[in-house]
């Protein structure tokens, strides 16, 4: 494979609205391609998380190399570049496009063009990718191609009239889309005899190779012993295995040359030296400019993170050391709570984003997680000049030395079918949103742009949006800037002790609604005790919304029955267990699941 | 005081499955009640009381006890044969306490007679309520009148030591008629000597768990909790437990070894049984269990085949060796449902160790909380510790911190 002739490589990913069956797709390919049988198929191979099975989407870029013979009677190298499509998780995205020489753009047959499909594929023409576009799921009954063809050509303006007709479910047409493959993505560029200089996309820690590195090779070549240097960290290493990637595993190979797609494994101790968008070249023989990288990513999303066993805090640093190699979009700090003790202010890139995390973290991790609400960054304006990113609402400065503080807005575009426009302005409007104006797509669709601020959707928006529309409209946003905003700490109160990991920031206009649900949601999450409990919110010390657990009348389990006291002893147990999983603040012990109650005080 | 003497006493529950009709809030193991299946379960109880009596020959029985399920629906030759079993194999004491779970409506004269014969002393009628539409909501089979007949009968046979079952939390149930069961029940002539008051819990896999019916609230269940304490206290009965009142010296001996952790063997399906810190119990299938007692061959143990469906040679399954440390979190929360609570002395007499010791803080901090008292006697010098009143009604919370893990 060492010899393989470049310009029989193609370097691709698949883009599309998140459903529109790109994992289904990618998978026909890797069948086609006869990588593997179809009875060793598992549906969506490319999607390896348990969790992307589960929830049937992708979060992790995924590659995968398969061999195609073309009806020119050549054989062709194809690499395979799965990304998720939510809008969280552009960054993997575009890392992904980075990579590549071409994308196919998936649209679906009946459902046409939704908010992500222009989103990712105006990522990809970004990336100067070739883009093709197919039509998906044409057996629908419902599948109305030519209707799509015309709108892809009038909205993104790429040719669409010849693109192939498939159904990724049922194997029609994936032949066509590989022929594309092959004549419409040009075969990378670059010379195996310069200097090497390879893209880093991706990299994971494996507890037996160590750090592996996901790299697109642009120039040169690299192999086992060749002695590499990290550009922007400076880090150097011998790479111990260089390879390829097959389906769901790591195949090893001599070297990887310019145009190639692979990982590398090299004596790297240290997981910080390998970032992603990082350009790795050969230490003996520098190339002299490194790649452009990626943007650096912003994280929206902020929210503590903490161990509900506070002996777990080395663990979960651990964790997500590890994890932010996998997942370069990850930010932590430490921080400390009186309430939860030791943990981390973690950035996110979104609210999925947030729960993929802490769920990866307790899944593949076997960590126990308490995660405070979520919040954005503030930027909090001091009488004395300072500017202050505001991450933690505890952190908030006294009010008199407050001048003003701004908050993240964010352009949305929201593509819905015009029976549901009304109700959908109306969400917005209830979100401070600023109306900017509509767009019909055709006569049935119009896409709707709004300013919103960031803390409004970063809750239950998206829900809101689905619910509100029977599931039609389609959502996307990018933060567009900082506006100045009337903002207030608003903070909890269980039996008089403020609970500091219970604080949010919130608009005054909406904080006595939010008070009152939040003390509603805590009477109802936190359990009865022996004593009586008040909840209380409060803005700069003034209550505003009040609520009470009432102390616990009865526990008393009356029956024991033919001495079989197993029964009783499990009741025990399960009543000790549950008190583990609570959190102690003073004499009240508070669920771990409180402390997200904030995100579920969703209006109807 | 229950001094550890030779030879040691044994306690032995019987398991009678079967039932006319399963109530609406009953989660025990019945079955419905087959003439044919009856015979068949009778004959595979005796062959395992047979066998199982040779590893109790050290043993005195002090307590019999037939629960169900509806033992008072067994054919009268069964009763007999069941007891005589029971006589014939163990060393029965003279003053053992036997006890049988009855229905109204299914005690006939008949079967109240051949236990009695069989050496049957001690009656317990499930009543529930003295409301006929609380009975009635419970799925009970039975009416007020069931009972008082079957009391009459009970009483003329002879039986003067009788617990009456009642239950708090009925639906429809109010404070005022639960008042009126338990006057109609301590207005008896002669009054039972016992009465069992638990409240209603709404069990997994009931028909109550599926479809719950309206069930007076926690407030009003605790008040009648409490007027049903004050109530047979005024009357002369003694509360000795979280659910058990009695006229002095009728304390329910076989349920008392149960909080004491004495040793008691289960026969029939799903019995459990405490034999020397071991707890074990029987399989829950009964075809399993009528299988294996009823081979053909009718040979040793050790011949006897495995039955379908059974992993081991045996239908004795769950067997757990209880640790010095289970044995001590069993000592606190089963003898904490007794009144008198649990004796520091005997915990440090049998572990070693004092309570103290052993839950660091945990007895003070109750007591603080006003759940838990320590009590020393001032003759014998004995500290006992014991729920209090409002103890009692959040006992799962105070028993919880007994255990370790």
């Amino acid at each position: 494979m060492a010899n393989m002739d470049q310009s029989k490589i193609r370097n691709f990913c698949i883009v599309a609205h998140i459903d529109h069956g790109k994992s289904t797709l990618a998978d026909r390919i890797i069948e086609k391609t006869g990588l593997l049988t179809s009875r060793e198929m598992q549906a969506q191979v490319l999607d390896n998380m348990e969790l992307e099975r589960e929830r049937g989407i992708t979060i992790k870029a995924q590659t995968v190399r398969t061999i195609y013979k073309a009806k020119d009677g050549e054989e062709y190298i194809l690499n395979l570049i799965d990304t998720p499509g939510h809008v969280d998780f552009n960054y993997e995205v575009s890392r992904s496009l980075a990579a590549c020489d071409g994308a196919i753009l998936v649209v679906d047959a009946a459902q046409g063009i939704e908010a992500q499909t222009l989103a990712n594929v105006y990522l990809a023409l970004d990336h100067n990718l070739e883009v093709f576009p197919v039509i998906n799921k044409i057996d629908l009954p419902s599948a109305e191609p030519d209707r799509v063809k015309n709108e892809i050509e009038d909205v993104i303006g790429i040719e669409a009239q010849d693109a192939p007709l498939i159904s990724a479910k049922n194997g029609i047409g994936i032949d066509e889309v590989l022929e594309a493959v092959v004549h419409k993505i040009p075969a990378p560029g670059g010379s195996p005899d310069n200097p090497l200089k390879a893209l880093i996309f991706d990299s994971l820690y494996d507890s037996y190779k160590g750090v592996i590195v996901f790299c697109r090779v642009m120039e040169g070549r690299v192999a086992k012993g060749t002695s590499i240097q990290m550009m922007a960290t400076g880090a150097t290493a011998d790479v111990v295995e260089v390879g390829y990637f097959g389906a769901g595993q790591f195949i090893p190979c001599e070297e990887l040359s310019a145009g190639m797609v692979g990982y590398i494994t090299a004596s790297i101790k240290n997981v910080k030296d390998t970032a992603v968008g990082d350009t790795i070249t050969d230490a003996k023989n520098p190339c002299a400019e490194p790649l452009p990288g990626y943007k650096k990513v912003n994280s929206m999303v902020y929210c503590g993170v903490y161990p509900a066993d506070g002996a777990k805090y080395p663990d979960l640093r651990d964790a997500l050391e590890k994890l932010q190699l996998n997942d370069a979009s990850l930010r932590y700090e430490p921080e400390t709570s009186i309430a939860l003790g030791f943990g981390f202010r973690c950035g996110f890139l979104g609210l999925l984003h947030l729960e993929i995390i802490q769920e990866r973290l307790e899944r593949e991790y076997n960590l126990d997680l308490v995660t405070t609400a979520p919040g954005v960054i503030y930027k909090v304006h001091k009488t004395g000049g300072d500017v202050i990113e505001l991450t933690n609402p505890t952190n908030l400065p006294d009010p008199s030395e407050i001048e003003y503080m701004e908050e993240p807005i964010v352009s949305a575009e929201i593509m819905v079918t015009t029976e549901f426009i009304g109700s959908i302005m109306e969400l917005c409007q209830e979100r401070r949103g600023r109306y900017l104006g509509m767009e019909y797509m055709e006569e049935t669709r119009a896409l709707l742009k709004y300013e919103l601020p960031l803390n409004e959707i970063i809750y239950d928006f998206f829900d809101a949006l689905k619910s509100r529309s029977r599931g039609y409209a389609s959502f996307d946003y990018e933060l567009k800037g900082y506006e100045q905003s009337e903002l207030v700490k608003l903070d909890i109160l269980i039996n008089k002790e403020e609970v500091d990991a219970l604080s949010f920031i919130v608009h005054k206009d909406s904080a006595y609604e939010r008070g009152r649900k939040m003390c509603e949601k805590l009477k109802d999450e936190i359990p009865r005790h022996l004593f009586e409990i008040p909840i209380q919110a409060a803005i700069g010390g003034k209550v505003i919304a009040r609520e009470t657990v009432k102390a616990m009348r009865k526990d008393v389990l009356a029956k024991c029955y033919g001495g079989d006291i197993t029964r009783k002893k499990k009741l025990l147990e399960k009543q000790k267990e549950g008190k583990k999983r609570m959190r102690q603040i003073g004499s009240v012990e508070i669920p771990q699941k409180a402390f997200m109650s904030v995100l579920k005080l969703d209006d109807k | 005081m229950i001094e550890e003497q030779k030879p040691k006493t044994l306690g032995i529950y019987i398991h009678i499955p079967f039932c006319v009709r399963k109530c609406l809030y009953c989660d025990f193991l019945s079955a419905p009640a087959q003439a044919g299946q009856m015979e068949r379960y009778t004959a595979a109880l005796v062959r395992e009381i047979e066998e199982e009596s040779t590893n109790y020959k050290d043993r005195r029985v002090v307590s019999v006890f037939l629960g169900g399920g509806t033992p008072s629906l067994l054919p009268a030759e069964s009763i007999t044969r069941i007891l005589d079993m029971v006589h014939a194999c163990f060393h029965v004491e003279e003053a053992c306490e036997i006890s049988m779970e009855v229905n109204p409506g299914t005690a006939t004269l008949e079967r109240l007679t051949a236990f009695r014969k069989g050496g049957g002393n001690r009656l317990s009628i499930g009543l529930q309520s003295a409301v006929d539409s609380e009975l009635k909501a419970l799925g009970r089979i039975h009416t007020r009148q069931d009972f008082f007949d079957t009391y009459e009968l009970a009483v003329k046979l002879g039986f003067n030591n009788i617990n009456i079952d009642l239950m708090s939390a009925i639906p429809g149930q109010t404070l005022e008629s639960c008042a009126n069961s338990l006057k109609s029940v301590t207005s008896l002539q002669p009054p039972p000597a016992h009465i069992s008051s638990y409240s209603l819990i709404i069990e997994e896999g009931t028909p109550f768990y599926e479809n719950t019916p309206d069930l007076p609230d926690e407030d009003c269940e605790r008040e009648m909790y409490k007027n049903t304490g004050d109530f047979l206290l005024n009357c002369g009965y003694q509360q000795y437990e979280i659910s058990n009142y009695a006229l002095p010296g009728y304390q329910c001996l076989h349920n008392e070894r149960y909080w004491m952790r004495e040793d008691y063997v289960g026969f029939g399906i799903g019995a459990a049984s405490l034999i020397d810190n071991v707890r074990f119990s029987n399989t829950k299938n009964i075809e399993c269990y009528c299988n294996y007692y009823l081979q053909e061959k009718r040979g040793s143990k050790a011949e006897r085949a495995p039955v379908e469906g059974i992993a081991s040679a045996s239908i004795k399954e769950a067997e757990q060796k209880l640790s010095v440390q289970e044995q001590m979190e069993e000592f606190m929360f089963l003898g904490l449902r007794m009144m008198q609570g649990v004796s520091c002395q005997a915990f440090a007499r049998m572990f070693g160790a004092s309570i103290d010791y052993m839950y660091p803080g945990i007895v003070d901090d109750f007591c603080k909380k006003g759940l838990l008292e320590r009590q020393k006697e001032p003759e014998t010098g004995e500290e006992r510790i014991k729920l209090t009143r409002r103890g009692i009604d959040v006992s799962n919370v105070v028993m919880a911190q007994f255990l370790f893990t």
